[in-house]
């Protein structure tokens, strides 16, 4: 079992890993727009990227959500959750778009 | 059960102190499905936003009406304060005493009412340049989802006020540690959502 | 007061908002059914009221139930107060019937707004305020038993919730008194329902009540699943658990991601209404195409928050009153948790004729067919657990049995609707009508009642009368047919649901049959309410005391009948699926530890019944635009809330003597109780201890 004060100083590490990730990626993304070099679906694209990825970054050093067995059901319910959501999201912008598309 | 088990989302307090595992893991568990239940609420509400961006009906476009430093600031003020929220969670499981904490809730408050001033600010300029949300069927898909983020921010502000009155009041004991954990998640977990926010409401609205 | 403050205070309010003063005025059948209506409710209020003062009940019934924190009290209330607003939708149905009957080139006995305002209620009271507070009360009653805990993860959470769905109940209520309901269905489809087509108070109604409703339903679902995922008792793995545990576990998963859907929907329609929002209006860019994707995105997920408790239930049943180990138990888990999952992938098929793509359609078809595949694998499953059963025929079981036919009768014209282009042919006729009942009434009615009729000993003591059950149970069925499968053959004949006039005389016998068909099933629930006055008249002859009348399998058999506060003396420790069933047989399950602990139990709480309470003034407030009332009842929520988080003494302790003294009482009666065998079981022989053959 590790000292207190070691764990002090890991978990401290741990939210300015997150932390400088986090304004790097932010930064990234907002440098994409602000200062476009590639066509708009691919700064789109490299922006939804960065969002994943930040989130992910959030996910892990700030929510401390691992692989670590002891925290498997709060993953298990994350990842069904992020199922439901690309579900209903993807499936609600299908059906809005091809109903629009079909009126136009 | 060693301290740095995970066995919750959130910093875990582990046996450092007296607080029982257990119940701060059912506890927390609860609240972590709320989130979720609260996530697929925004998640319509951008699927909504994602349909009704046609339809401004001859009114302001999102590249007319986001401006970018703003956004920036306010997702930078936002970071931090996830941040100094994190400083607080350590400063709880860590020291004996409660100032370090009750100062990083503090700054975490002012950090989260900034946000909610430059938010505010954004928003009376928009109407004030005619984007308001009855306008078209875009801008009210923008004012239902970024103001509910805010509405949540502060909820979240009046949360932290609320727990430092309670943290001077009863010191920490278990219910006050447990809800200081649901506090950051909800906490962070607003910055998850404003991370959505910032890519697909403004910098999807401002590429050229 | 001066004139300008009265539309500060009372909003929209005026006088001919109440349906007496309508009647007074213009005293027609259809003003004086409606006054008649509103005179029940007040009458009743009051007599409710007068008889708990005169019998002095207030005090007791205050700590003993509206405050009470423990899950078997909040799922009696629950399955209460499903019973009383089932009374009322199931009149309201009685009067459509008696309308389409007489309404045959003739205006009927109500007007169309009125026929519209029963149409509307009719369906949001038996999805929201019958089939949600009964099923969420059985989960309360029984989960927590069945997976040997005390009670669930968040008692007061639990509280809340109940006091919310009480509140919205209380509000469609009181739309029956002040002011009109929503003309627009129990869906609420704008355009017809924004500000524009429907300018007065009844949508305001509607979607508050649904919201309410909705919120409350995420709250249980949240708690129920916390409980199943952290509160079993030792040795009950997820594969050990009954089956009504499975069911419970994938309707709370399915009521935590499928609610927020009809939130959102319901906050949007309002915002539309109260702020001049652009959601789903037709003009500046609205898409009142979205709020049908959102409301379905709930649902469907619903219907199978409706049909999977049942499914638990029989799963319960047919496998006790078989005597024998439920059939295909894994294959029963797998098919509950596929069809939680596919019930996401299906919600475009209430909308196949909105105008979306062929391949769209086709997508969701062959989706919505898929689903029966695991339903079918359930009527298997239960059909081999009764093969070379020892099958009694008691009340829980025969609704099982009318069930598993007319479930699959249902089944076969969903398959009908599922094919696009069929749908196009009966969309919105009464086919629709007939196909819908016929799933939810065997797939939610009757299997509430098999569980009300299972688990009531359990809960009281004592065993339903079992003739007046069976009576009911005739009307149910026979009722059901009558009523619904000539709703079939209208619908397919091209006959409009939600028709207040008809003018095809050729339908005139098929409505006359229906219509008979609704008087037999309200027949059947006046049977109920005369088996339960018959059940406690004659309660001592069926005392069921020693808590196992029908050699039950699970743990919530092995407490004393009611089950103490604390339901497990010690928490039981489990070795397989059918613990308390084994145990009879492999050793003496009521032997007394060697010794008792105290045990910690949560605090009764006002804070339910406050939040209620000011949720439903603050919704009424939002309805008839007193936004004082809004705002205060806002604030008092918030305040209500901070309060509640400064309390601390939150658990009262049970001492070691009084858990003593109970367990001693009970045990004294198991062991005055007779054995009896099987056959013995619906004789007053029973005593709730089972005859074993090792």
């Amino acid at each position: 079992m590790t000292k207190p004060n070691d764990s002090r100083s890991q978990e401290t590490r741990g939210y300015t890993i997150g932390y400088v990730a986090a304004l790097v990626l932010t930064g990234a993304a907002f440098a994409a727009v602000r200062w476009p070099s590639v066509g708009t679906t691919a700064t789109l694209a490299i922006v939804f990227a960065l969002a994943l990825i930040q989130m992910a970054v959030h996910f892990r050093f700030f929510l401390h959500i691992g692989l670590a067995r002891s925290a498997r059901d709060d993953l298990q319910l994350i990842l069904f959750s992020a199922v439901i959501i690309i579900l209903m999201v993807s499936g609600t912008l299908v059906i809005l778009f091809n109903l629009r598309h079909r009126m136009m | 059960m060693s301290a740095d088990e995970v066995k919750h989302p959130g910093i875990n307090l582990g046996d450092t102190r007296d607080l029982s595992h257990r119940d701060a893991e059912h506890d927390l568990f609860g609240f972590w499905i709320f989130l979720m239940s609260d996530a697929i609420i925004f998640a319509l509400l951008f699927a909504t936003y994602g349909v009704m961006l046609v339809g401004t009906a001859g009114g302001p476009t999102p590249a007319d009406t986001y401006k970018i430093l703003p956004a920036f600031i306010e997702t930078l003020v936002l970071l931090t304060s996830s941040f100094t929220f994190g400083m607080a969670s350590i400063a709880m499981k860590h020291d004996a005493g409660k100032v370090r904490l009750m100062r990083w809730l503090a700054v975490t408050l002012v950090l989260g009412l900034i946000f909610l001033a430059m938010e505010l600010k954004d928003f009376a300029t928009m109407i004030g340049d005619g984007a308001y949300p009855a306008r078209s069927g875009y801008l009210s898909s923008f004012f239902a989802l970024v103001p509910l983020h805010g509405l949540h921010v502060a909820a979240g502000c009046l949360w932290v006020v609320v727990m430092m009155v309670q943290v001077a009041f009863f010191g920490l004991d278990e219910r006050v540690k447990v809800n200081l954990l649901r506090l950051g998640l909800f906490w962070h977990f607003l910055d998850i959502v404003w991370i959505a926010i910032f890519s697909v409401v403004y910098l999807q609205g401002l590429i050229r | 007061m001066s004139a300008s403050v009265w539309p500060a205070v009372l909003g929209r309010f005026e006088w001919h908002a109440l349906p007496f003063v309508r009647a007074w005025e213009n005293p027609t059948l259809n003003e004086l059914i409606g006054a008649g209506a509103a005179a029940i409710v007040v009458v009743g209020a009051i007599a409710l009221i007068a008889l708990i003062t005169l019998l002095g009940k207030w005090r007791y019934l205050w700590r003993e139930w509206l405050t009470s924190l423990d899950h078997k009290r909040i799922g009696i209330m629950y399955v209460v107060l499903a019973f009383v607003m089932l009374s009322r939708a199931l009149v309201e149905a009685m009067l459509m019937r008696l309308q389409q009957a007489t309404a045959i080139n003739a205006p009927g006995v109500v007007d169309p707004e009125h026929f519209a305002q029963l149409f509307s209620t009719h369906g949001s009271i038996m999805i929201f305020f019958m089939a949600m507070p009964f099923l969420t009360g059985a989960f309360n009653y029984v989960m927590p038993l069945q997976i040997g805990a005390r009670d669930v993860a968040f008692p007061l959470l639990n509280s809340i919730s109940l006091w919310l769905t009480g509140g919205a109940a209380g509000l469609m209520m009181i739309s029956l008194v002040v002011g009109t309901f929503s003309t627009g269905g129990w869906s609420g489809y704008p355009p017809y329902t924004e500000l524009a087509f429907s300018p007065g108070v009844g949508p305001d109604y509607w979607i508050w009540a649904v919201t309410l409703g909705s919120i409350a339903s995420t709250l249980s679902g949240l708690n129920f699943a916390v409980t199943i995922y952290k509160k079993r008792c030792p040795g009950m793995t997820l594969m050990r658990m009954p089956l009504f545990v499975w069911t419970t576990l994938c309707t709370s998963i399915l009521m935590i991601f499928a609610m927020p859907p009809l939130t959102v929907a319901t906050a949007l329609l309002a915002l539309d209404r109260y702020l001049g929002f652009h959601f789903f209006t037709n003009d500046l860019g609205g898409n009142m195409m979205n709020y049908a994707n959102l409301f379905w995105l709930f649902g469907h997920p619903e219907v199978y928050v409706l049909i999977l408790p049942a499914f638990g239930v029989y799963s319960e049943v047919v496998s006790t009153f078989s005597s024998k180990e439920l059939y295909g138990y894994t294959s029963l888990v797998l098919a509950t948790m596929a069809i939680a999952v596919l019930s996401f992938t299906v919600w475009v098929h209430h909308f196949f004729a909105m105008g979306q793509s062929a391949n769209i359609n086709a997508v969701f078809g062959i989706a919505t067919m898929t689903i029966g595949v695991p339903t079918g694998v359930k009527i298997y499953d239960w059909i081999w657990t009764m093969f070379r059963g020892q099958v009694r025929f008691t009340v829980p079981m025969l609704y099982s049995l009318a069930f598993m036919m007319t479930f699959v009768l249902g089944g076969f014209t969903g398959i009908i609707l599922a094919f696009p282009p069929l749908d196009y042919l009966v969309h919105n006729t009464l086919f629709l009508v007939a196909h819908f009942h016929n799933m939810l009434i065997p797939g939610l009615l009757y299997g509430m009642l098999a569980g009300y009729h299972y688990w009531f000993p359990k809960a009281f003591g004592f065993r339903l009368d079992e003739k007046w059950g069976r009576v009911s149970f005739g009307c149910w069925v026979i009722g059901f047919y009558l009523a619904f499968m000539p709703l079939y053959v209208l619908g397919a004949a091209g006959m409009a649901r939600r028709t207040q006039e008809v003018f095809e005389p050729s339908f005139r016998p098929w409505l006359y049959v229906a219509g008979v068909g609704a008087l037999i099933l309200f027949g059947a629930l006046a049977s109920l309410f005369v088996q339960l006055w018959v059940s406690i008249r004659d309660r001592e002859a069926n005392r069921v005391t020693a808590g196992d009348p029908w050699d039950g399998r699970g743990l919530e058999w092995s407490t004393s009948a009611p089950p103490p506060d604390y339901n497990f003396a010690l928490l039981p420790q489990v070795r397989g699926r059918d613990p308390f069933y084994d145990g009879k047989r492999d050793g003496d399950p009521y032997a007394p530890p060697p010794e008792y602990h105290p045990i910690e139990l949560p605090r009764n709480s006002m804070t339910g019944p406050v939040l209620g309470i000011v949720g439903t003034a603050l919704a009424f407030g939002l309805v008839w635009h007193m936004w004082w009332l809004a705002i205060l009842g806002t604030v008092m929520i918030v305040a209500t809330i901070i309060a509640r988080s400064f309390a601390r003494d939150v658990h009262r302790t049970i001492p070691v003597h009084e858990i003593e003294r109970t367990e001693a009482h009970w045990l004294a009666a198991v062991a005055a109780a007779r054995a009896i065998p099987r056959q013995l079981e619906m004789t007053p022989l029973n005593q709730g201890l089972a005859a074993v053959t090792r």
